[in-house]
């Protein structure tokens, strides 16, 4: 018994549909009740949001591709620029009837531009009569082009007087979309996340030729068991269910265990999951190397992954730069005396600290310094005299460029340039390491 | 054509002459300084081929250096896309999400190396893997806009340069008139791709021998530290899109550390990729490899003298990491002693000087004479010899060719003492005398080094070695003697600590030392660690240093009023605090200015400045601003802000 019903389509034709779209039959149906007949008019906008992979491009593209609906498919980021995209929507028209020779490039600069175009490019076509449908992909783009794109799209099918319907498809909600000014408001329509339930049924679906739907599936509620708690991504979950299959097998190619043999299987496979989890899932390691490491059965241990190789290895006086830039982010002005000064007296922690301070500097983040003290903190720590070179500027420069610094406000060169330090405490105490300065004992935070 | 100036205006930008020309010139200049007796000619030639041999050494050198990297690139990027290509329809490969291969290239933070490293890269990629590559660098990339259009620039100039002459409406089209997106891009791989298929196969037979049939489309990030995340991520997401139909490889160039990647990228771009790490060597090693190949070595006559090295390799491990800097600094010291030293003309291969020894003239025979190791030379020697050193040329000629024979032999046995006492030393605790042979080298470039201190405790120190690594050590040493082309050695201790204190003798007291060995350590440091804060105040405070008019000679701290107006002006505003008030600054300048016109001037101009000077002095505090010392102050509107303090 098809879900999915419509006068217009015939019943073989929508139980393919149905068959490629498992867990989303009541959208896909909402869809084809608002959709109508091919001739008839439609809403002139459509807005389907929801989030990453809960497949709204998916749905969206069998939808119109099984139908045969006439639709024009762009993804907003590919097309960065709105001439960009107008231009695609064009070419796309163009190429969408087959028996009109390729028309040359033409230029399409404004929305005015696009609707005359539009225009001529629908009259030229056959189906007039049908409902040409302008998918939007990642409409979120569409905000940072200029303003008028986003309302103009949403009453397309009044400024061309045509039977047409955009569709916007994003991950966020259609209230930051919103203009100030107002416009035409579209239907929206929410995609849920897939649940875990539907997550096994669809991974399900595509099991191996070689092994039984019931073995696979099997396999899928183990990996969803490990991954479902960080990971609902369906892209990724099918990646990462790929890439472990080999694994899972391991023993009923060995002999060691047939395919019922779950708690074995099990047994084999959960350790396996976790480090993938810990590993090639946070793209610590490619998922090649993972699968290298599978072949030659080898402990994932033995590669490192990226965040292994936290070491950077600086010239001396850049180390000791890095180590002052940390010392004026972090420690109040005031506080520079006591720290740099040979006879500063006992001032005691309590007596000068002020209200605001007793919150942890480290808490509050790097506060910007300017060059003056930056240099004057580096004379006081470096214990031979440092002539201010062109090479210790350029060295600032350097830092600024690998991101260890940054500068606050570049918008005057001369005017007394000023820096934060955006290096971690782990970092600066790596690096005062190798030059046996015991940083802790100048931060004003563990005084 | 940019420039570095902070200030609006118009620039001149002179075409870069033509090297031919350089060189000419260059060898003029040689020989303005000096006459024709002094061989300037000749040692320009010397300087020249030296020079471009130890080029080419370096080259060589690097090569073999990132070979083993290179390798390890091209093996990935030929496996990259050839899995796919291969196997599309097992059902692993079909439910894998297909990654873009990405190659993490750490390369360390001496970012000016990175430009060389990246051209051989490129090279040996066009070599081996693909024609199809793209050298993007964030500064040309501040949006995904410009980045295409880089990308898209370069690739198709590169097919362009392929064949050239095939495709002449191709060339014509300019630019802007490419539409500036990711189809058009995958229409011009399958137009080229498709056209080297059907290429008759005479033509291009060896490059489709070289490269596959569907070559991979390399991006390379050479400071991936700069790009945005915004651009990285547009880009990725819009090329993941399309691999399929374009197979690109990224090459993240990173000087910092790998974690870069995570910084930049969050989790869902990050697994559109396929990351692999590959690390370059380290740049201390490769400056090591370098000092080995190129100053322990008797293929090349030319020393560079203990303060000149330390100031080199102060400047690599204190300031930039730079070994390319490292060579240019070498560089500088060839041109500057060949240029400096009159007698660099001996400065050649051994076999060249008995002719060269015999073709000087009498000038350079003078030249020999006052050189102060050839004085202390001629005073060890009899009365006799002394007068004959002294006035016949023939005579020192046959003493020069001499001494500078022992100077060779000398520096023979010296590297191979020097590696022999490096393999002792190397493995003490502690490392008295330097754990790397550099240090060691410069220990005994500096003075007698079995005269200090830190070789009585490394004695000391060996005399505790166990039997087994003394044995070890040994046999190295007697590894490096049997390789190297000096004279016999002895096996023993004994005989070794006789070499020690036998061949470890200063260069200062080697005669004619001065011939090969560059000494003048302030020259390099001026050019190479210059101080321009310091040189600018120097300028404005002491004129009479760069303009040298005994006018302005001044006598002590007192204004001159003879010094430009802008050196007034810089006098009197060090005297202020942070903000300066420019009526009293005013006043203060005039005063100075009107000291020299006398006291009839007062007179005329009482309390109100003549125009002419407030003019001057608003130009001239115009040109301070200019240069970065004062800047308007918003605290006070007529007051101006200093901006540097201290000394310098």
């Amino acid at each position: 018994m098809p879900n999915l019903e419509h006068p217009a389509y015939p019943a073989a034709t929508l139980l393919h549909l149905e068959s490629l779209v498992p867990c989303r039959e009541s959208q896909v149906s909402m869809l084809l009740s608002i959709f109508g007949e091919r001739q008839q008019f439609t809403f002139p906008s459509i807005f389907i949001y929801g989030h990453t992979s809960s497949g709204k491009t998916y749905v969206m593209q069998t939808l119109l591709n099984t139908l045969e609906l006439p639709h024009v498919f762009v993804n907003c980021v590919e097309y960065f620029t709105s001439r960009l995209l107008l231009e695609e929507i064009l070419i796309q028209l163009q190429s969408c009837c087959s028996e009109t020779e390729q028309t040359s490039h033409v230029p399409c600069d404004t929305f005015n531009d696009f609707v005359r175009l539009f225009k001529q490019a629908v009259l030229s076509r056959e189906l007039q009569d049908q409902t040409l449908y302008i998918v939007l992909d990642r409409a979120e783009q569409l905000r940072e082009m200029e303003a008028n794109i986003l309302p103009a799209f949403l009453r397309l099918q009044e400024l061309t007087d045509r039977n047409v319907t955009v569709v916007l498809l994003s991950e966020i909600v259609w209230e930051l979309f919103r203009p100030n000014i107002g416009c035409f408001e579209p239907f929206t329509l929410y995609f849920p996340d897939y649940s875990i339930g539907h997550l096994q049924k669809i991974l399900s679906q595509n099991h191996p030729p070689e092994y039984s739907a019931d073995f696979y599936a099997a396999y899928i509620n183990i990996l969803l068991g490990v991954f479902y708690m960080v990971c609902r991504d369906l892209k990724e979950l099918q990646h990462l269910a790929a890439l472990n299959f080999s694994k899972y097998c391991e023993p009923v190619v060995r002999g060691e265990a047939n395919e019922r043999d779950t708690r074995k299987l099990w047994k084999n496979i959960e350790p396996h999951l976790k480090k993938a989890m810990q590993t090639v899932y946070l793209r610590e390691i490619s998922s090649s190397q993972w699968e290298r490491l599978q072949c030659d059965n080898g402990e994932p241990g033995q590669l490192k992954g990226l965040s292994a190789h936290t070491h950077v290895e600086l010239p001396y006086y850049s180390k000791f730069l890095l180590i002052a830039a940390y010392l004026a982010s972090y420690n109040p002005v005031r506080t520079d005396k006591r720290f740099f000064l040979k006879h500063h007296g006992k001032i005691r922690k309590t007596n000068f600290m002020k209200k605001h301070e007793k919150t942890s500097n480290h808490l509050l983040g790097p506060k910007p310094f300017p060059l003056d003290r930056l240099l004057a903190i580096l004379y006081s720590i470096v214990d031979n005299r440092v002539a201010p070179t062109a090479n210790i500027f350029s060295q600032i420069t350097s830092l600024v460029t690998l991101q260890l610094l940054s500068m606050v406000g570049h918008n005057d060169q001369l005017d007394g340039p000023r820096y934060k330090c955006t290096v971690s405490l782990d970092f600066i105490r790596a690096i005062a390491r190798t030059v046996n300065f015991d940083i802790i004992k100048y931060l004003y935070d563990f005084l | 054509m940019s420039t570095c100036s902070v200030s609006k205006g118009c620039f001149v930008f002179k075409p870069s002459p033509k090297k031919r020309r350089v060189s000419q010139k260059t060898a003029n200049d040689f020989g303005l300084k000096n006459n024709d007796s002094e061989d300037s000619e000749l040692r320009f030639v010397t300087c020249q081929s030296l020079w471009n041999q130890i080029k080419s050494e370096t080259e060589h050198i690097q090569e073999d250096l990132n070979k083993q990297l290179f390798d390890n690139l091209v093996s990935f990027l030929r496996q990259s896309h050839s899995e796919f290509q291969e196997k599309t329809t097992e059902w692993t490969c079909r439910m894998k999400s297909r990654e873009i291969p990405t190659a993490a290239l750490v390369l360390g933070v001496n970012v000016t190396d990175h430009d060389l490293t990246f051209r051989s890269l490129s090279e040996v990629l066009q070599n081996n893997i693909t024609p199809y590559i793209a050298l993007l660098e964030a500064k040309d990339c501040p949006g995904i806009k410009n980045l295409m259009q880089k990308l898209m620039g370069q690739l198709m100039n590169c097919y362009i340069d392929v064949d050239s002459l095939e495709d002449e409406d191709y060339v014509q089209v300019s630019q802007n008139r490419i539409r500036c997106s990711m189809s058009s891009l995958i229409d011009w791989y399958e137009s080229v791709t498709k056209k080297t298929d059907s290429e008759t196969p005479s033509k291009k037979r060896t490059s489709s021998s070289r490269h596959w049939q569907s070559p991979p489309v390399v991006v390379i990030f050479k400071d991936m530290e700069s790009f945005t995340t915004k651009v990285l991520q547009d880009f990725i997401v819009i090329s993941s899109q399309h691999i399929r139909e374009l197979p690109l490889v990224l090459i993240f160039g990173i000087a910092t550390s790998p974690m870069i990647i995570h910084n930049l990228l969050p989790h869902s771009v990050s697994s559109l990729l396929c990351i692999e790490l590959f690390q370059s060597l380290s740049c201390k090693e490769h400056l090591s490899t370098i000092i080995d190949k190129l100053l322990l070595t008797t293929q090349f006559p030319f020393k560079l003298g203990e303060k000149v090295l330390q100031v080199l390799i102060n400047i690599f491990l204190y300031h930039d990491f730079s070994v390319q800097n490292f060579i240019k600094g070498f560089q500088l010291c060839i041109v500057e002693h060949f240029y400096s030293q009159p007698l660099s003309v001996l400065c050649c291969q051994l076999v060249d000087t008995k002719k060269r020894v015999n073709y000087l003239s009498h000038d350079q025979c003078e030249n020999i004479r006052r050189l102060p190791s050839f004085r202390r030379y001629v005073e060890g020697q009899v009365s006799e010899k002394q007068i004959a050193l002294l006035t016949a040329d023939s005579c020192l000629k046959e003493v020069t060719l001499k001494l500078l024979e022992d100077l060779h032999v000398y520096h023979e046995n010296y590297v191979s003492v020097l590696r022999c006492l490096h393999v002792f030393t190397s493995s003490l605790p502690k490392y008295p005398l330097g754990k790397q042979i550099r240090e060691l080298h410069c220990a005994c470039l500096e003075n007698q080094v079995w005269e200090t201190e830190e070789y009585e405790s490394s004695l000391q120190l060996a005399r505790m070695l166990n039997k087994s690594d003394l044995v070890t050590m040994l046999q190295q040493c007697v590894e490096i003697f049997v390789s190297s082309s000096g004279k016999e050695f002895d096996k023993t201790v004994e005989k070794l600590k006789d070499f020690l204190t036998q061949f470890q003798k200063l260069e200062d007291h080697k005669t004619l030392h001065e011939i090969v060995y560059f000494n003048t350590a302030s020259v390099l440091r001026e050019h190479l660690n210059a101080a321009p804060r310091i040189a600018l105040h120097t300028a404005l405070n002491n004129p009479y240093c760069y303009l040298k008019n005994q006018a302005l000679k001044s006598d002590g701290g007192s204004i001159s009023n003879k010094a430009p107006d802008i050196c007034i002006v810089y006098k009197l505003h060090l005297e202020c605090g942070r903000l300066i008030n420019l009526v009293d600054w005013l006043e203060a300048f005039s005063t100075v200015v009107m000291a020299a016109e006398g006291p009839n001037a007062d007179a005329a101009s009482s309390d109100q400045v003549d125009d002419i000077i407030h003019a001057r002095f608003i130009r001239a505090v115009s040109e301070l601003e200019l240069l970065g010392f004062i800047k308007p102050s918003k605290q006070k509107t007529d007051h101006v802000a200093r901006l540097t303090w201290g000394g310098c």
